[in-house]
């Protein structure tokens, strides 16, 4: 188990240290003029040059990417101009923002796992439910609602699903009050209002995804051998279906959650957007907008880390679930 | 020869898989024609299909549909913009002369905007399936047959690319590539967004269509007919494009026509964020980000087109899943 943990976190650090070079790649090809986006009113020739050497665009390329690297892990001094010393994980500079990198994301980080989480829950345990349901009563109404319903979801956007979500609870009934974050320890019940469209909106939509995979894996896994088998046996259904069938049947599902990491990442992008809370992807975006690359830069870096933990985390889980895959 | 054509019959995608043997007085059926008749006995594909078509011959003829409704995509309609900037009349304005109403603020025609969105978003679709349906048939193709070293980094490069974030990198991407080719104060042109957003769709779209036909090249690389090729002294693109190829339509078939929704939806999304197409262009993406300023006194201008894509974006699905049923009937859902 600890040299597969090892591999793993080994094979984890090289994917995202070939991200980094292939972001920091991409922000080399950048004309230098790009610095000018960044510079504040009464900008000249002059102050654009200095800029430019605080940032450290006038270095070798192998020289910013060690230097920034060495921010990340150690911290390092930035110049007057950014604010001076830095501290690990120093993530550079925000000059649009006027702050460093690192205490944005302090800030906004907890708000898009506030949304992430109880979401991922909310659609796992509904998506995974609903399929298991749905293959056991195959044919029935219900499985038909079911079907429907991951249909409908799988075709759905996010940012309509969301708008229908606040006109109806937000406009017309008021009942709850526009999102907004309020921190979980400072009042749970505000924490929950504030978010709870947001949960909504993404469950129903990834849910609809895990309820059609896992019903078709259902399916497989009923119509093996070893499940009719134990049925035979004498075995209650429960503990047929509910022991032996599903823990087979979720093992496939616990690599794609794994994997889905990303689409997650993506779908918080447009939830913020669309609620209008400032998390992460809201962060990124707003970046995007006003040319404030180092947060950009930062934030490719830190979804990778997201996924490729995440991948790991699942990897492991995997193992648990599943003896054969420590042992090859 | 003889044998090899049986064996690579084009419209066959898996020749041992249906055995048509003419009978006595009957017709025989090419595998072809069987999955079409299994496609037309779907009722839900068959519909889904032609609303499909529908919505694709509106949006491919928008120019003539434009003609025809009289009004065109730019057009400003401020008589009917009451002073809070709300159209004027029930329903977003709904009325005789703007079928889906109009638009708050500036009061173009909420359904000739539609049309025009709906060719803009099929044009990058499409595309984009295209291209990576062909880099991903390419690269998975000489992946699977080959074997080998090319297989290992081709395949390390798909886990990769599916290792990032697609939302995020676009948004890291859109502005570094055009602060490339533009001034931070210029005016960015229509086409060269749209090239740049199919390109961000080829870089990470191929990757599903490579593996999947990787893997059906690795089960059919050692069947005869290859055998008989190699044998008589075949070249490697005539056994990759001629020999194998035609037997993978059906599973290429089912991945492009499942690719097609998932970019609208990624085209609207990466719209949405201020990404993609922006501002006077018409498009769904861009219509609904604004429409969230609305939300309180003209939810129809949200509703409207988020009905219509998500119409546009199921009817391919459900047409998607039965072509899947028809080509493949042993698959289940």
């Amino acid at each position: 188990m600890l040299r597969f943990l090892i591999k793993r976190l080994l094979l984890g650090a090289l994917t995202l240290f070939a991200v980094s070079l292939v972001a920091f790649g991409m922000f080399f090809m950048l004309p230098r003029d790009a610095v000018a986006t960044m510079c504040e009113k009464n900008c000249n020739a002059e102050r654009l040059d200095r800029m430019r050497d605080e940032l450290g665009l006038n270095d070798p390329l192998f020289d910013q990417y060690t230097g920034y690297m060495k921010g990340i892990f150690v911290g390092r001094d930035l110049g007057s101009a950014q604010g001076g010393r830095c501290d690990a994980p120093c993530l550079g500079y925000s000059y649009t923002n006027g702050e460093e990198v690192t205490d944005i994301f302090a800030r906004v980080i907890p708000v898009t796992l506030s949304i992430v989480i109880p979401a991922a829950i909310l659609w796992l345990g509904l998506g995974i439910g609903l399929g298991m349901l749905s293959a056991l009563k195959r044919g029935t109404v219900f499985d038909r609602l079911a079907i429907g319903f991951s249909l409908t979801g799988a075709s759905m956007q996010l940012y309509f699903v969301g708008g229908i979500l606040l006109i109806v609870f937000v406009y017309t009934l008021k009942i709850l009050p526009p999102p907004r974050y309020v921190s979980l320890w400072e009042n749970p019940l505000d924490w929950a209002a504030g978010l709870v469209l947001a949960w909504m909106a993404l469950a129903f939509l990834f849910s609809a995804v895990y309820a059609r995979l896992s019903r078709a894996q259902m399916l497989e896994t009923l119509a093996e051998d070893y499940v009719r088998t134990a049925r035979a046996k004498g075995l209650t259904k429960s503990k047929a279906y509910g022991r032996h069938a599903l823990r087979a049947a979720i093992t496939p599902i616990v690599t794609i959650a794994g994997l889905d990491v990303g689409g997650a990442l993506g779908g918080t992008v447009i939830t913020e957007t669309t609620f209008g809370i400032q998390g992460l992807g809201r962060t990124a975006v707003e970046a995007v907008r006003l040319g404030d690359l180092s947060t950009i830069m930062a934030t490719v870096l830190i979804s990778a880390v997201f996924i490729v933990v995440a991948n790991i985390v699942v990897d492991l889980l995997y193992a648990v679930i599943d003896p054969r895959v420590r042992l090859s | 020869m003889s044998m090899l054509q049986i064996e690579t019959d084009p419209a066959g995608m898996d020749p041992t898989a249906v055995p048509v043997a003419p009978e006595r007085g009957m017709v025989g059926r090419s595998p072809g024609r069987l999955a079409w008749e299994r496609l037309r006995r779907n009722r839900t594909a068959m519909v889904s299909g032609w609303i499909m078509l529908f919505l694709v011959v509106l949006g491919v003829s928008a120019p003539l549909v434009e003609l025809l409704y009289g009004i065109g995509p730019y057009e400003q309609f401020q008589d009917r913009i009451a002073n809070n900037s709300l159209p004027l009349g029930y329903l977003g304005g709904i009325s005789g002369d703007h079928w889906f109403g109009l638009e708050p603020k500036l009061g173009r025609d909420i359904f000739i905007r539609l049309v025009y969105g709906l060719r803009t978003s099929l044009l990058i679709a499409t595309s984009a399936a295209v291209i990576t349906t062909a880099i991903g048939i390419v690269l998975g193709i000489v992946a699977g047959y080959l074997g080998g070293w090319i297989d290992a980094v081709i395949s390390w490069v798909i886990d990769f690319a599916l290792a990032l974030p697609f939302l995020i990198f676009a948004l890291a991407v859109m502005p570094t590539v055009t602060a490339r080719f533009y001034g931070p104060r210029d005016e960015i042109d229509v086409p060269f967004r749209i090239a740049v957003m199919i390109l961000l769709f080829a870089m990470f779209g191929w990757t599903g269509t490579a593996r999947l036909v990787r893997g059906q090249v690795i089960s059919l690389r050692e069947r005869e007919f290859v055998e008989a090729a190699r044998a008589s002294g075949a070249g490697l693109g005539h056994i990759l494009f001629r020999q194998l190829l035609p037997n993978l339509w059906a599973p290429i078939l089912v991945t492009f026509s499942l690719a097609v929704p998932g970019y609208i939806t990624g085209e609207a999304a990466l719209s949405f964020l201020g990404i993609g197409i922006v501002e006077p262009t018409p498009d769904f993406g861009v219509m609904i980000s604004n429409s969230l300023d609305y939300m309180d006194g003209d939810p129809m201008y949200l509703i409207i087109p988020g009905f219509v894509i998500f119409l546009l974006v199921l009817t391919f699905n459900l047409f998607g899943d039965g072509l899947r049923d028809a080509l493949d009937p042993k698959s289940s859902r």
